[in-house]
């Protein structure tokens, strides 16, 4: 006796999480029913294990038959065909979207493209994440990033409305866009320590004060490139570092105001040289795509690194990048304030994310 | 020319990619109803095109309104070559010709392609102008509403219960033509879903036209079904109850019901004035309009059905001085009527005097081709097809059929009569078909039922009633209808055991719903009997005789099974009995299914007894001893189970039993035999030793095994195929309605009867299990109408399909009311009789005739067992004239007294159904509808009856594998159904599905090929409901349905 169909249909559409998960997690339907046996659901409803097997397949089949509307979500609110509760499609849509850390981290800031998905498999072994699922989450990147790329308006809104996304999944949706799209390297060893969520909150410092769209929502794709011309600008502030007099000043001020309230004050002052100069010519350098591709690695080379070396406490690196940038508005031959700021106020938000261990 | 239909085509959205090189569609569509087609422009270059075309309008005719679907094409408009059809929408329009169902059916539309399923949607808006008078309109069966509903729907209150009405439709299967070798499967799958709700609608019109002839003007329980002949043909047949029905709107209504009848009838809108009796010539197939020849090969079947009332049938001349002339005539109204069946199987307060138990009846026919048709041979093939010769065997086709079932009918209704019955209740018709063998099977219950719903005088049954000999609620039904020293097969008759004076059998099978009133003790639950025969591959005629064969073997088993099962749960009742026989090429399957239940009235049950033949034998007797032991263990869990504690009766008050015939000490089986299920039946365990089964024998080995292994289900979990489970009553609105399917492959090789029976079992065991695993999260809930329908569609494959709703309950509630289980319904009956005495009283005044139909049957019995009236008087199928004068002697003794069985009033019932829904009814969300295959919502009451639905489709793949192989493609199409029947119940403003029911899931499948194709035809009742919670501040304001029989079905106690 062989089952040759087996299938359940209900008019609301059943939907086991559990099982949903281990479907989203990539499993086949028999490593699925061996995970749920182990939960010992068997026990606790007195089931049998071929019980178990048909519904494990059955909601395989449905998740399959959904997903090419999870593909597309506002599809899944307006199609007849599978009776969900609007709590259940908004859970299905949440899930299917959400990805692993570990996943993203391997992905962020390469380009969606063919070749990288050619290095699923690779990170599939890397993370332990199975490669069904390193290819949900990588199709998905890709085509959130398809659909927004062309688009106006606010990057954040623009992934809710087309994915119905929770506000949180889809701001990480905007960094995931905005890093693949720019390209930025977050795979070099140096860069390691830091999460998926450093590389978001900076993201979106960004998006909001580097991009076009910043300034004017009316151009295409404004949230996801960098200004050009704002890149352009930074080569202006060089000029607080090739200025020997300028930099002194700055150093001298920074050091007045800093005296006795650094722990760290005399690394500080015999540094300051080398972390401003890092800070300029980082900004300097971003006319080149190359360089814009290194920020982070520059940063933390730059930066993070000489600091972590000397062992500021974080709120020594918070109070001496305040006055490094605050200071630049009292040296009166420099011309570029709006500009600094635009610069430094990002800047410094994002080195105070990325400074840790 | 009564009717415009106007139609026009909002809008689409979500069309598949017709242009792989824009991926975009140039989408138009086409509308079509009879030969008129119009079209829309085409929206070019759009995947969601807004048309927003004119009104379509279509000037046409009432018949084709009735039986023509209005069709709506969509197209993907191509300049080079052929426009490519996207999919189609087919609208039954019918609900828009009722008066108080839809206005306007409006919204989106899944738009359906056999080959592809559903892609996209479109949003059409259509609407029927009557311009013609109202009077003239009413002459056509369009008035006429269908329910399939087999009970009173909720917001109408029964005038009248006219009966049976059936028809049948034959035509040749459009996939058996030989145009079927040249055209491609999506157009042959169109025609014939076109073909079948073509003549849907016929024999719906047809239907009503008998509906209006007996002067009804609904017909309630419809069941319309497909037999697809192969080769033979295509039978499309339907039977209902012909009603005439009065809405409850408001209190005012309630008011006529006191009025004289004939007065009620002139008002009620929908009743056919007599004088149009003549309408029946228009059943003569002269619709030209549709232009296709098929509507010529429809033949009248012979009319069926004579009225309820006189020939003459004036409904003013009541009350005059015909009274006593009127008195035989309506006395013997059900007796004149060819079939005096229901199709109902729940019925206003007090209808249902007694059963007597299950009738059934099956022939097996062999499919003969066409008579006289004419051959040619075509494009060279070997094999003749036949040509498109309509006119040449038509005219007998449906002729045969209509044979056939009369036949069956006939036997039914003899069955009835042995049992002392006049009518069946309960009534349903099925056919099982393989190749060129067909089982025809019909069964029902026997029943004796009160002629005050059937006749035109409503009220006349009010005197009636009073005969009626005191009853407490709840045992009347169980009373034997039959002749106690006359019986028609072997039986064990105690003393009810809830009001002491009359006989009841110790076991009672039906095949209708639990009644309201019933006392039952404890939960009621789910007992199937499954059995599987080999069978000879053989061809016609022996093939034939070998069923024929093995049927009676195979009914006798069944009944042996359940008969088994019941005791082994400790119960004495099955409601809702069905007993389907499906044909193979090499085997038949049986499966019984029905809902055990304890009733207080009839006896407790006696445990099941093992007896060995051979003694003398240590070890064996050991076995022996040890297997009685597991079986009295489990009914012991049974009982504690199911909350089966009855209260303790000392067997003075009882009175001993009946004597018995012959020594039943070692019977296996159960004690006695109640019910007469066939005729083939009656010769097998008639009145000979037929219960005698040794141990020793290995199948009742295995049967004794097969009894302990059915595993109860999980706690929390309960299951029954009626509407709802006995012993429950406090639903909460969560609905799950769902199918599931399951196909299993047997081993060909060594293939026994025991091998089967077992692989068998386990499908439906696990089947059980599956659901109870998968509905989990419900629980407590209960499975309710779980319907399971088997087939055969390959030599080694076994189908079953099951279709059920689980409804969540509060247990908190439902230990409460088990308590007060009793005194409620106690409570319930005084306020009942209350409520009621002013009612017949008021009547009484109005000097109707008294009732000329038989008297109380009980009064009838206890007399004639005390006093010993000769036999032949109690012939009661027969001698009504006796009965009358009887009755006459004992309204002159003046033995006249109020009833309190009949009339449990609606106020309670519907103050119960109210409180048991949790006062947190989930605010239903926009857009959605419930299906369920129950006449009601759990926690909501329906306000409106919108039409039926009645769909039929086709899907066929030539890629099984891409589309998930067999399973993926299942799954999908009947969500597609589903999406489907939702759609159309949404489109005519409706939130539900009530009644709902798969017909039929014919699957076919051949992997080789990679292609599959399955039919799935659904049916119900598309509804408006509004949840309690929202209804309260109604309610108050309107005193519902006073002295109503109208509320039924779901009220329990």
């Amino acid at each position: 006796m062989t089952s040759e169909l087996d299938i359940f249909v209900g008019n609301t559409t059943l939907i086991d999480e559990d099982v949903y998960r281990l479907w989203l997690d990539g499993y086949s339907v028999s490593d699925a029913v061996a995970l749920r046996v182990r939960s010992g659901i068997l026990e606790q409803t007195g089931a049998t294990a071929a019980v178990l097997q048909s519904d494990t397949m059955d909601h395989y089949r449905t998740f399959h038959m959904l997903e090419r509307l999870l593909h597309a979500p506002p599809k899944l609110l307006h199609q007849l065909i599978f009776q969900i509760p609007p709590s259940r499609q908004a859970l299905l849509i949440e899930r299917y979207y959400t990805f692993d850390e570990a996943f993203v981290r391997e992905v962020l800031g390469k380009k969606l493209s063919k070749g990288t998905k050619k290095d699923l498999d690779d990170i599939s072994t890397k993370t332990g994440i199975t490669l069904k699922s390193c290819r949900r989450q990588f199709d998905n990147f890709k085509r959130v990033f398809k659909v927004v790329e062309e688009m106006r308006g606010s990057l954040v809104d623009n992934i809710q409305q087309h994915f119905l996304l929770s506000d949180r999944l889809a701001r990480d949706y905007a960094a995931i866009v905005f890093f693949a799209n720019n390209r930025f390297e977050t795979g070099k060893k140096k860069l390691q320590y830091l999460s998926f969520g450093d590389f978001a909150f900076c993201a979106e410092l960004m998006i909001w004060n580097w991009t076009q769209g910043a300034i004017d929502s009316q151009v295409d794709d404004m949230f996801m490139d960098l200004d050009k011309e704002f890149l352009q600008d930074l080569k202006e502030l060089k000029v607080l570092v090739a200025d020997k007099d300028l930099l002194d000043l700055h150093k001298s001020l920074v050091c007045t105001a800093l005296r006795g309230k650094l722990g760290v004050f005399s690394e500080m002052e015999a540094n300051f040289k080398n972390l401003s100069r890092g800070l300029v010519n980082v900004a300097a350098k971003l006319t080149h795509n190359k360089d814009v591709r290194d920020l982070f690695v520059d940063l933390v080379e730059k930066f993070v690194e000489p600091c972590r070396s000397d062992h500021w406490p974080l709120s020594d690196v918070r109070l001496f990048l305040c006055q490094y940038s605050g200071s630049v508005h009292s040296l009166d031959g420099f011309r570029y304030q709006a500009l600094w700021d635009r610069y430094m106020g990002t800047l410094r938000g994002c080195l105070l994310r990325l400074y840790h261990d | 020319m009564p009717g415009k239909l106007k139609v026009k085509i909002v809008a689409g959205r979500h069309l598949p990619v017709m242009d792989r090189a824009s991926d975009l569609t140039d989408a138009f569509v086409e509308v079509k109803f009879g030969n008129t087609t119009f079209k829309t422009d085409v929206y070019h270059k759009s995947l969601n095109p807004q048309w927003n075309s004119e009104w379509f309008k279509f000037e046409v005719d009432d018949e084709d309104l009735q039986d023509e679907p209005l069709q709506i094409t969509v197209l993907d408009h191509d300049t080079y070559s052929a426009n490519d059809a996207i999919g189609k929408v087919y609208i039954d329009i019918d609900p828009l010709l009722y008066s108080e169902a839809a206005t306007v059916i409006s919204g989106w539309f899944p738009i359906y392609d056999t080959i592809h399923g559903i892609r996209g949607e479109i949003n059409v808006v259509v609407k029927v102008d009557l311009f013609n008078d109202l009077n003239r309109f009413r002459q056509s069966s369009c008035g006429v509403k269908f329910f399939c509903t087999t009970s009173i729907p909720k917001c109408y209150r029964a005038v009248i219960i006219h009966g049976f009405v059936e028809e049948l439709v034959v035509n040749e299967d459009p996939e058996y033509q030989w145009i079927d070798r040249i055209r491609t499967p999506r157009a042959s799958n169109e025609a014939r879903q076109r073909l079948i709700s073509l003549m849907s609608g016929e024999l719906q019109r047809k239907i009503g036209l008998k509906v209006l002839e007996m002067r009804g003007n609904a017909v309630v329980g419809y069941l319309q079904c497909f037999d697809l002949e192969g080769e033979s043909g295509l039978v499309v047949r339907a039977i209902g109850t012909a009603c005439t029905l009065d809405k409850l709107s408001s209190p005012a209504a309630f008011l006529p019901a006191c009025n004289s009848p004939s007065k009620e009838m002139k008002e009620s809108p929908l009743v056919h004035p007599p004088s149009h009796g003549c309408r029946s010539t228009h059943n003569s197939p002269i619709h030209t309009a549709t232009g296709s020849r098929l509507t010529q090969n429809f033949s009248v079947s012979v009319p069926t059905l004579i009225y309820t009332g006189m020939g003459s049938g004036s409904a003013g001349k009541e009350g005059g001085p015909f009274k006593g002339l009127l008195r035989q005539q309506t006395q013997s109204a059900l007796e004149q009527r060819e079939f005096p069946f229901f199709t109902l199987t729940a019925f206003p307060p007090g209808f249902l005097v007694h059963v007597g138990g299950v009738v059934s009846a099956r022939s097996v026919k062999l499919l003969d081709r066409i008579h006289n048709p004419a051959f040619v041979g075509i494009m060279g093939n070997t094999r003749p097809y036949k040509l498109l010769d309509w006119n040449s065997f038509n005219s007998d086709e449906p002729e045969t059929r209509d044979a056939w079932w009369a036949e069956i009918r006939q036997e039914i209704k003899s069955h009835a009569k042995a049992l002392g019955c006049h009518a069946v209740v309960g009534y349903s018709e099925s056919t099982s078909i393989c190749e060129e063998v067909c089982i025809l099977s019909a069964s029902g219950t026997a029943a004796v039922l009160n002629p005050r719903f059937l006749q035109d005088g409503t009220m006349e049954g009010c005197l009636e009633q009073r005969l009626e000999e005191t009853l407490p609620a709840g045992c009347g039904f169980c009373h034997i209808p039959y002749d106690e020293l006359n019986m028609p097969f072997p039986a064990h008759l105690t003393y009810c055991y809830n009001c002491r004076k009359q006989k009841v059998p110790d076991v009672l099978f039906t095949t209708i719903d639990l009644p309201a009133d019933a006392t039952v003790v404890g939960k009621g639950c789910l007992i199937q009997a499954r059995l599987c025969r080999l069978k000879k591959k053989a061809q016609a005629e022996a093939n034939a005789t070998a069923i024929s064969n093995l049927l009676p073997f195979m009914e006798y088993e069944m009944h042996t099974q359940l008969m088994n099962k019941l005791k082994l749960k400790g119960m004495n009742a099955l409601f809702g009995l069905r007993i389907q026989i499906s044909v193979g090429e090499n085997m038949l399957m049986g499966l019984a299914s029905a809902t055990s239940v304890y009733l207080a009235a009839l006896p407790t049950p006696g445990g099941i007894q093992i007896a060995g033949k051979t003694p003398n034998d240590g070890s064996y007797e050991q076995h022996i001893s040890h297997m009685q032991k597991k079986i009295n263990d489990t009914i012991a869990k049974n009982k504690e189970l199911y909350e089966i504690n009855p209260p303790e009766m000392s067997e003075e008050i009882i009175g001993s039993p009946i004597p018995e015939p012959r020594q039943r000490s070692r019977l296996l089986r159960s004690q006695s035999e109640s019910s007469d299920e066939v005729t083939e039946l009656d010769l097998s365990h008639g009145k000979k030793d037929a219960f005698v089964l040794e141990i020793d024998d290995t199948d009742a080995m295995e049967d004794v095994h097969s009894l302990l292994t059915d595993v109860p289900p999980p706690s929390g979990f309960y299951s029954c195929n009626t509407e709802i489970m006995p012993g429950i009553n406090n639903w909460t609105s969560e609905i799950q309605m769902f199918t599931s399917v399951r196909v299993i492959r047997l081993s060909s090789l060594n293939l026994t009867n025991q091998a089967l029976n077992k692989n068998f079992n386990d499908l439906c065991e696990n089947l059980l299990k599956s659901l109870y695993f998968k509905l989990r999260s419900m629980i407590p809930c209960c499975l309710c109408h779980v319907n399971f329908t088997v087939s055969l569609p390959e030599d080694e494959l076994i189908q079953v399909t099951v279709t059920a709703v689980s409804i969540t309950f509060d247990k908190n509630q439902a230990l409460q009311t088990a308590k007060t289980h009793v005194e409620k319904s106690l409570q319930r009956a005084s306020t009942d009789n209350e409520e009621l005495l002013q009612f017949p009283l008021e009547l009484c005044s109005d000097s109707l005739p008294p009732h000329p139909f038989p008297p109380a049957k009980e009064h009838l019995e206890s007399a004639s067992s005390n006093s010993g009236i000769p036999a032949a008087q109690r012939d009661r199928c027969s001698s009504w004239i006796e009965l009358i004068k009887l009755k006459a002697q004992t309204i002159r003794r003046g033995s006249i007294k109020t009833t309190v069985t009949v009339e449990k009033a609606s106020p309670m019932g519907e103050g119960n159904f109210r409180n048991r829904s949790a006062p947190s009814c989930a605010n239903s969300t926009v857009g959605v509808v419930k299906m369920t295959p129950l006449s009601f919502i759990p926690g909501a009451k329906i306000t409106k009856y919108l039409g039926i639905i009645n769909m039929f489709f086709i899907r066929e793949t030539t890629s099984l594998r891409e589309e998930g192989g067999v399973s993926g493609f299942l799954h999908a199409f009947i969500a597609e159904v589903f999406a489907m029947v939702r759609a159309h119940v949404a489109a005519l403003g409706g939130n539900a599905v009530v009644s709902y029911i798969m017909k039929q899931c014919v699957f076919m499948e051949n992997p080789n090929k990679n292609q599959a194709q399955c039919l799935i035809n659904v049916s119900g009742d598309a509804v408006v409901f509004v949840r309690e919670s929202e209804l309260e501040v109604v309610s108050t304001q309107q005193p519902t349905a006073n002295c109503q029989p109208a509320c039924t079905g779901e009220v329990t106690t």
